[in-house]
């Protein structure tokens, strides 16, 4: 994968296979009194595919922000890659790290946002070039060669040209993967990738984040779209009310939920 | 045709060498306005009533406006008030994005000292700042550098270092900055936040995400307002005789006028020059926003790229492709 920058000081050198992509210990956050998530612990496996599931409001997104510190936890420790995400460990206590070294911890996840996101007075190439051209350094010309690839394996090599304002939700989604992709990160997050999208529109994306998933990326998935889940997943998480309710296999959780919630919420949905 | 054929009955199916009666577009008649008439007939009767006159009025005195138009004092004067537009402009965009970036500081200081900033030049008139710029070299007779309150390492007397020139570009820059900083601040926060959002989780910082995402967007927001604000800058420039400074058009014209004691043909004058400037810079605004609109309106068809002629094609087979290039690059990329 990419070649690291030298890992903050007092960061374990991880990158060993044994440690998980991201660790989460008694998580929790707050907005103002409101208390959003209450001592979430779970780990995502390198390579592993969890799909987070629950009503809206029980915290699920609030949880995907987190790892990628664009929220910041109130308590407990989030590691992803056994980093720390926005804290350094030094003395026995937690230091605030400086933006910078955030941002540095920020190009190894792709994130991918309910609403797409793209810059809109960029053409999807250009969106897609952005970010290895702008924070990694890359040459034009290799960061071109890299886009259109990327574009290409979503299917839209055709449209690289083209304004985000000018194609449609799915192929907006397609590209805003392509330009999470485009930084080759570790670990995807995916923010209910196709809740705004027309219902037609919805196999598309999650097509792209299924062949994704088969190359061995490690991914995040807050979703509504069950029958991703069952498919794709290697872990459910049921969240609900703050707390993660239910957890494991997929297929099995989809048919014989053990808590009374997740079969209440299940019982909507499917 | 089709007119005649609709009253009569018609076959069902077109019979023989008769083609089917053509949807041809009906013939409507079209809403009659007399009245948008009658006001056209009367406005044009009215300017041409008023241009015919002013062409002979003695008072305008045409000869005198045609013999100064491009006297060199006056060219001169415009190029004055260019310059002075431009570099208080200048100085009031600048200062204006520092004022608007601070005004959303977390810092409750900078926050607060660009609200008062703001209260003061906003709520002073331009005219009365002008001339207490005028007055720096009376308030503080030297600048100095050095600590505060001990003896400075270098002193320069205030009228050496800026003449009314410059003081009143600064003080028109200033006061400006005031107002810019407003348009600014409204351009930024035009912005869909989740467009910091995601050039943050590319791991973009926040110059960068700035630079490169937000103020281009805001920029559409902000470019409009601004040309206002350049205009009617042109026009504030000539308070700059509260400095006093006095080589720009109006001022300059009055001299003139003073000197031939008629006022009326330089006040022409004037007005010409300001007209043609501010002819000048819309054009300049026209294209500015044709540049920040990348991105909106209509589908580019006829754009950039070879991509029009294959499009239908590629639609139908866009999955398909995707599904053929995922699969061709699973063997090389498996990480």
């Amino acid at each position: 994968m990419s070649e690291q920058t030298t890992a903050p000081a007092g960061a374990p050198a991880a990158r060993d296979a044994s440690v998980p992509m991201v660790r989460a210990e008694h998580v929790s956050k707050s907005f103002g009194s409101n208390e959003v998530l209450k001592d979430i612990s779970l780990e995502v496996k390198r390579g592993e595919v969890l799909c987070l599931v629950g009503p809206s409001g029980s915290g699920k997104s609030t949880f995907l922000r987190c790892i990628n510190h664009l929220e910041q936890v109130s308590s407990g420790r989030l590691a992803v890659d056994g980093q720390l995400v926005g804290y350094r460990e030094a003395g026995g206590r937690l230091h605030e790290m400086h933006p910078k070294e955030i941002a540095k911890q920020r190009r190894d996840i792709g994130m991918v946002f309910q609403r797409f996101n793209l810059f809109p007075h960029m053409t999807a190439l250009e969106n897609v070039m952005e970010a290895p051209t702008q924070v990694k350094g890359l040459s034009k010309a290799k960061a071109k060669a890299r886009a259109l690839e990327l574009l290409a394996r979503v299917g839209l090599a055709e449209r690289a040209d083209y304004y985000p304002a000018h194609l449609s939700g799915g192929q907006q989604q397609r590209v805003a993967i392509a330009r999470a992709l485009a930084m080759d990160p570790k670990l995807m997050l995916f923010d209910e990738p196709t809740s705004a999208l027309d219902p037609e529109l919805v196999g598309e994306v999650l097509d792209v984040m299924k062949e994704l998933a088969k190359t061995g990326m490690t991914m995040v998935v807050v979703t509504h779209e069950m029958g991703f889940a069952r498919e794709v997943a290697d872990t459910l998480v049921f969240m609900d009310g703050g707390v993660v309710v239910e957890t494991g296999d997929p297929r099995e959780v989809l048919a014989n939920p053990q808590h009374q919630r997740t079969k209440a919420f299940l019982s909507k949905v499917l | 045709m089709s007119d005649s054929s609709a009253g009569r009955a018609v076959p069902p199916a077109p019979a023989g060498g008769a083609p089917a009666p053509s949807r041809a577009p009906e013939k409507v008649v079209k809403l009659r306005h007399p009245w948008r008439i009658v006001v056209a007939v009367l406005l044009l009767a009215a300017v041409a009533v008023f241009v015919i006159d002013a062409a002979q009025r003695e008072a305008f005195d045409w000869a005198s406006v045609g013999k100064y138009v491009f006297d060199k004092r006056v060219t001169q004067a415009a190029g004055f008030t260019l310059l002075l537009t431009v570099l208080s402009m200048i100085i009031g965009v600048v200062l204006g994005i520092i004022l608007a970036v601070m005004r959303q500081s977390p810092n409750p200081v900078l926050k607060s000292v660009a609200w008062v900033y703001l209260w003061i030049f906003r709520g002073t008139p331009v005219y009365v700042q002008l001339v207490f710029w005028g007055l720096l070299a009376t308030i503080y007779s030297s600048i100095d550098l050095g600590v505060p309150f001990m003896e400075p390492w270098v002193s320069f007397p205030t009228k050496v270092l800026f003449n009314a020139f410059w003081l009143t570009v600064i003080g028109l820059g200033l006061n400006e900055s005031a107002y810019m900083a407003e348009i600014v601040r409204a351009g930024l926060l035009s912005v869909d936040p989740g467009q910091h959002e995601a050039a943050t989780a590319l791991g973009m910082g926040w110059g960068k995400t700035m630079r490169r995402v937000v103020l281009p967007q805001a920029m559409r927001v902000i470019i409009p307002p601004t040309g206002n604000e350049v205009i009617s800058m042109l026009k504030t420039t000539s308070l700059a005789t509260a400095v006093p400074f006095t080589l720009e058009l109006y001022t300059r014209t009055r001299d003139i006028s003073v000197e031939i004691f008629n006022p009326i043909p330089l006040l022409i004058v004037a007005s010409i020059w300001y007209l043609a400037i501010t002819s000048v810079l819309m054009v300049g605004q026209f294209f500015l926003e044709k540049r920040f609109a990348r991105g909106v309106g209509a589908r580019p068809d006829a754009g950039p790229g070879p991509v029009t002629a294959s499009m239908s094609a590629v639609e139908l087979d866009e999955s398909a492709a995707a599904d053929a290039a995922i699969a061709a690059k699973h063997g090389g990329d498996a990480r």
